[in-house]
Parts: C-alpha cells; sequence; structure tokens
C-alpha cells in the first residue's frame, strides 16, 4: 500500500520527531510512504479566521500537491478535517476545485484512523505495558472525524492504561487565532484541562496543536505535564514488543 | 473608561471574578449532563431530525401560520398585536398599561423582554415591576441582566444571593437556601395578590389552536398569567408550532435539552382570557408578535436556520468558552453560542467582528442543538463577513501567509528562520509570538524540522 506523508505545517516545524516516527510506524507496518516536497499548509487557520480567499490559495496549492496519491495520511487530526470536511465549503463555487476537494477528502486520514480504519490494525505492538497515560479527544478528530474509541484502543492493546479523565472530551481552548485574539479565555480551558488531568505518565492526543497550547501552558505554570505525541507513543509500542 | 465588547469584559471578568467562571463550570457542567443523559432515554437523533424539520418547514411558511394564528387567537377574544421593534412593542405595552391602569406587573422570565427592555420602560411609567422566577428575582435585586437563557443567575454561588438577600431583604448572612427561597416566595405571593397587569414571553404558539405553551418549574408563570386581570404575552414572530400534536416532541425535547427533565413541571396551555363560569383567568389577554430584527434573519440565507432556536440553553451548556466567563461578557441579551450567531443579524452585523471570537469552533454546541441549528457553520460565516472590517495588519498577515505557504522555496526559507531566530519570545516580525509567550512561555520549535529529518534519515530509506 503507498500512502503520501502530509507532514502538516505544524508538527513539520513543532513535532518533527513525532511525524518522523509516524513515518517510521507505517513503514514498520508495511506501508510504502513517500513525502511530497511541495507540500506546505492546509490553510485551516486562514480558514478558521474567515480570510477565505487566502485559505482557498493554500487549498488548492495542498490540492495540486496531493494530487495523484492513492492515500494521504496526516498525523494531525485538525489538518485532516480541513480536508475533508472544510475544504469542499470553500470550492462551493468552484465546479472543478469542488471536485478535487472531494475527491482529497475521501483520499486523507489521521494517522491513527488510518491505522484503525484502513489497515485494519488491532495493536502495534505491545510496548507500553503498566504506562499510565490521559488522552485528549481533540475537538476536530472526535466530533468532525468521529474518532473516539480508535486511540484509546491502540493505546491499550499496547499494555497502556487511558486513565478516566473528567475533561477528556472538552475543547482545550486552542483554537487557532482564537488563542490570540481571546488569549485569557483560552488559556482560562487550558487551566481546566491541566486542573482536571489525572496522575499520568503521559498526557496524549492525536493533535499537535492542542498538545502545544497544553504544554506550553503547563510549562508556563510550572506544572510537570509530560506531553507526548500519540504517533511517538504507537511507534515507541511497536518498537518495545 | 473600561474597554468594551467580549474580548475585554471576558478578560476582566477572569481577572476580577474567578468565582463566575467557578460556578458557571459547576452549573453548565451539571445541565449538560443531565441533558446527555436525557437524550440517551430516547430517540433523540431522530427527535432532533423531526424537530429540525418542522421549525424549518415552519418558518418557510411563516406568513400563512402567522395569519392562522391570529385568526385562531383572536377567535375566543385574545387581542393581537404586531410590533416591528422595541420601540412598536414600548408603545403597545404603553397603551396597555394606560388603558387597564395598571400600577403594579408579575413577570415570568422572558429573554424577549429583555430584547425589548420591557422592565426599564415599565419603570418609566412609574409601574412596579416583579420578576418571579426566582432566579430572574435574585438578579433584579441585583439589578443585572440575565447571565443565561435558562439560568439567568448561574453565576451567582450560593455566598454572593446570601450577601444580597441580607442586603435588600435583610433575611440572616448565614440563611439557608430554603430560608432564602421561602423569603422569595413571601415577597412575591404579595406581589401576584397585588399586581394589573402579568406579563410572559412564549415557548411555543400552535398557529392550528391559538394555543400560548409556556413550560417552567416553579409555578411562578400559571400564577403570572391566571391571577392579575391582564395577561400580556411577549412573543417573537419565530415561536411558531403548525399542530398542537407537535408539542409532543417539543415539550419533551426542550425539557431534555434545557435541563435533561422528562418534561417541564408545569406546562400551560392557555387559550383564550377566562370565559363565562371560569373561576379563574385573566379578563383581558394580549399577544404582541414581535419582528425586532428576526424577519432580516429569516432572509439571510446563511443565518436563518437560527429561528428555529427554542431557547433551551444548551448550546449554552455545552460551549466551554461560555463556561469561563458566564454570559455577561458577551455584552448582549443572548450569549452563548446562539447568542453569537443571533446578535449581529437581530442587532448590527458589526458586532460579529467581536463576538465571533467568543469561540473556538469546538462544535460542541452542533452536537446538542435539539433543532440542529449549524452553529460552529454560521460563526465562521460572521467570521468570514467580518474580515472586510479586520485591521489592516491582519489582512496583511493572512496575506503574507499565503504567499509563503504558496511558494514551497518561501515555506523552506521561513522554516530555517523559525530555528535562527529560536528561541521565539516574540520576534518583531511576528507579534503574534508575544501574545503567545505571555500565556505559555516562548514556542520552541523543533530542532530539526521533519523536512530535515526526512532528508538525512528517512528518504529512501
Amino acid at each position: 500500500m503507498r500512502v503520501c506523508f502530509f507532514v502538516t505545517c505544524l508538527a513539520d516545524q513543532f513535532f518533527a520527531e513525532a511525524a518522523a516516527d509516524a513515518v517510521r510506524l507505517l513503514r514498520a507496518l508495511g506501508v510504502e510512504v513517500s513525502f511530497p516536497r511541495a507540500q506546505t499548509c492546509c490553510g485551516q487557520p486562514a480558514f478558521n479566521a474567515g480570510h477565505w480567499d487566502e485559505a482557498r490559495r493554500m487549498a488548492a496549492h495542498t490540492q495540486d500537491v496531493f494530487a495523484g496519491c492513492e492515500y494521504v495520511v496526516l498525523p494531525s487530526g485538525s489538518c485532516t478535517t480541513m480536508l475533508r470536511a472544510y475544504t469542499p465549503r470553500l470550492f462551493e463555487g468552484d465546479r472543478h476545485r469542488y471536485d478535487a476537494a472531494l475527491d482529497l477528502a475521501g483520499r486523507s486520514y489521521e494517522l491513527v484512523e488510518f491505522l484503525v480504519r484502513v489497515l485494519n490494525t488491532e495493536s502495534v505492538g505491545r510496548g507500553l505495558t503498566g504506562r499510565r497515560l490521559a488522552y485528549h479527544h481533540g475537538c476536530h478528530v472526535s466530533r468532525e472525524l468521529g474518532i473516539k474509541e480508535e486511540p484509546v484502543r491502540l493505546l491499550e492493546a499496547a499494555g497502556a492504561k487511558v486513565v478516566p479523565w473528567e475533561a477528556d472530551q472538552e475543547c482545550c481552548g486552542f483554537g487557532g487565532v482564537f488563542s490570540v485574539k481571546n488569549a485569557p479565555v483560552s488559556l482560562a480551558m487550558a487551566d481546566r484541562k491541566l486542573d482536571t488531568l489525572p496522575e499520568v505518565d503521559a498526557l496524549t492526543s492525536a493533535d499537535g496543536a492542542c498538545l502545544l497550547h497544553l504544554a506550553g501552558r503547563a510549562k508556563k505554570r510550572g506544572l510537570a505535564v509530560p506531553v507526548r505525541h500519540v504517533a511517538s507513543l504507537l511507534w515507541e509500542a511497536h518498537r518495545g514488543g | 473608561m473600561a474597554a468594551k465588547g467580549y474580548k475585554a469584559a471576558a478578560r476582566r471578568t477572569l481577572e476580577h471574578a474567578p468565582e463566575v467562571r467557578e460556578a458557571v463550570t459547576r452549573a453548565t457542567l451539571h445541565f449538560d449532563r443531565n441533558r446527555e443523559r436525557a437524550y440517551g432515554e430516547v430517540e433523540a437523533e431522530a427527535w432532533r431530525d423531526w424537530a429540525a424539520a418542522t421549525k424549518r418547514h415552519t418558518l418557510s411558511r411563516l406568513d400563512r401560520y402567522l395569519l392562522e394564528a391570529e385568526r385562531n387567537l383572536t377567535a375566543p377574544g385574545t387581542e393581537v398585536h404586531w410590533a416591528e421593534d422595541a420601540k412598536d412593542a414600548q408603545r403597545i405595552l404603553q397603551e396597555l398599561v394606560e388603558r387597564y391602569g395598571v400600577r403594579r406587573v408579575v413577570k415570568g422570565k422572558s429573554m424577549l423582554s429583555e430584547e425589548l427592555g420591557v422592565n426599564e420602560h415599565l419603570e418609566r411609567l412609574g409601574v412596579e415591576v416583579f420578576e418571579t422566577d426566582l432566579g430572574e428575582y435574585i438578579i433584579q435585586l441585583a439589578g443585572e441582566p440575565p447571565s443565561h437563557i435558562v439560568g439567568p443567575a448561574i453565576h451567582k454561588g450560593l455566598e454572593e444571593i446570601r450577601a444580597l438577600f441580607h442586603e435588600r431583604l435583610g433575611t440572616p448572612p448565614d440563611a439557608s437556601p430554603e430560608t432564602l427561597a421561602a423569603v422569595a416566595r413571601r415577597v412575591l405571593r404579595e406581589a401576584f395578590l397585588t399586581a394589573d397587569m402579568g406579563i410572559s414571553g412564549a415557548n411555543f404558539v400552535v398557529a392550528e389552536t391559538g394555543t400560548v405553551v409556556l413550560v417552567e418549574n416553579e409555578g411562578n408563570i400559571r400564577l403570572t398569567t391566571s391571577t392579575p386581570r391582564v395577561h400580556v404575552v411577549f412573543v417573537g414572530i419565530e415561536k411558531l408550532l403548525p399542530r398542537a400534536r407537535d408539542l409532543e416532541v417539543f415539550l419533551q425535547l426542550l425539557a431534555r435539552a434545557a435541563t435533561g427533565q422528562k418534561i417541564g413541571t408545569f406546562v400551560s396551555l392557555i387559550n383564550g382570557p377566562r370565559r363565562e363560569g371560569e373561576p379563574d383567568g385573566p379578563e383581558h389577554l394580549h399577544v404582541i408578535f414581535v419582528d425586532n430584527g428576526r424577519t432580516s434573519v429569516l432572509a439571510d440565507r446563511e443565518m436563518h436556520e437560527a429561528l428555529s432556536c427554542i431557547r433551551c440553553g444548551a448550546c449554552l451548556n455545552a460551549c466551554p468558552v461560555y463556561r469561563q466567563t458566564g454570559g455577561h461578557a458577551y455584552g448582549q441579551v443572548y450569549s452563548g453560542p446562539i447568542g453569537i450567531v443571533l446578535t449581529p443579524g437581530l442587532k448590527d452585523p458589526r458586532l460579529a467582528e467581536d463576538l465571533g471570537y467568543a469561540c473556538s469552533l469546538c462544535t460542541a454546541c452542533a452536537d446538542v442543538c435539539p433543532v440542529r441549528i449549524p452553529l460552529p457553520k454560521q460563526i465562521l460565516t460572521w467570521r468570514v463577513r467580518s474580515t472586510k472590517h479586520a485591521p489592516a495588519t491582519e489582512r496583511l498577515a493572512f496575506e503574507g501567509y499565503a504567499e509563503v505557504m504558496t511558494r514551497p522555496r518561501f515555506y523552506r526559507l521561513s522554516s530555517k528562520l523559525l530555528r535562527l531566530t529560536a528561541p521565539l519570545t516574540g520576534a518583531p516580525w511576528l507579534p503574534v509570538l508575544g501574545a503567545w509567550a505571555a500565556g505559555h512561555g516562548a514556542l520552541e520549535p523543533s530542532p530539526k524540522s521533519f523536512r530535515e529529518i526526512w532528508e538525512e534519515e528517512l528518504d529512501g530509506a
């Protein structure tokens, strides 16, 4: 099976090792992975800020870059949502681009979703035995893509215990430009997540942006919260057995 | 003077009134969990589909249903009035106050009356007004507007209410909630028995039967609508249901969405004023249909679904942004997701520039809305419309960003620059990073970008 890896600009810059782990994991599972070099950003920040002309330019660029790929896999639920659910809305008035958006939407998968729903993976390995994890359900992953149980199942199949967390499904407060436009509210939302977080070995999620927000906030407050992208944990699960 | 708008008010609330966040979080999570359980007991998805379709249908034929409702309301002797805006509504109310020589009014909870400034107008006319819903009574004593559609005083904790009652009603400073409620009850009983006019909203008006439908838990609305000799109903033109049998689902769905109850404790179905031989009910019943911006929302191709709203408050309870500050920070009658969507349409599109960002686009509201209003989509639409007034710096930033992201070479160069200037505490060319760093500490890019790792290690491996 051949996959084009869409690292996404955020993971490229801030979760580079986790993104590399995603590639290593896919390859270990027998997937052929390529990296189209012209890729940049899916355009979601502009889309969410209402700057749709700019979002369209980036979305069109992304369509062109991934035009020939059988599957596109992203280590980011949020960017996958941009391709799956939002880009078509940008092109409602442009038949050619709209069709291309639906085409790409149907070929694009978030990493865990790809493992579970396309590769039918039930376990990537047992290398997380005894680990206590908190899983943050990113809004886009859980509500827009409907991926809720899959990451938890894979982590538990690896021997980890995903502990109950009363705020696990609540928004972390990042929200792209929201985090800068209404910083105090955005931070209060992160604080609610952190204040309810149980004692764990790591906080994980399928969305780097949420983790960046939560990790930054935790650090600023002097809280010791180890944050790991789910791709890194799953690679570790594989490598460790 | 304090800065205006949501942004400033939210900051002030979080800094100076942290107890609001605590009270609102507790109350809304409680409501939301009850809603979730109550949805789970029935075929909520199917009910929501049907309710949404029924409201959309009603709105598509609103002219016809309004005329049908007027006919059927008028038949048993109810007088129907039409108000285009708040001024119009106030004028009609003033005429009624003068016609019946009204000195004292009891009110049931009504968000529309907040929109219309009913209390302030009555006070200007020298009429004494009593809010009779306990939550509304509390905030009336405090001189505040409601902060939530269903729980107007949820932003107040017990201590604050104790202090307020102690100061205004002379209750002991450590009075129990039961004592506080009993004292309010005594004051309000007296008001019910001496008022000349009761004012209420309406949850629904059934076109087919001309029935005004009111849902409540305290019994105060039933007293408001049956004890004084005049009852005035303010109702938005969007609150119609075609048929009486539609109530079967709507009454249950409203209660489940709002509080997780199977049905409201009191449901009043009012068909006309008191008839010959009836022991109670008002001698005169007036229904005032109010537009106040609704027809412009109806005409808006991308916003009209918002008029399906049945004011259950479920989107407020589900909203993690609302939870941080409560409703007052929005500075409008309607807060939370539905407030963001409705307010610019009802009042002024430019309000969306500020309100549109009282949202992280988490989409939790869309999951709970009983009539499936596409709230996140509409909030984003307001943002899109607002960009034409966005500051030049913002427009420039997004243009530059698109330039970089559509030129892979520029992108790679930026990636290198990012590493050269790290740690990013606020490089002058990216002021946005400074704002980020204030709450999170400096942004720390990965030592190597993925692209570099790919080139050095993964490519061809």
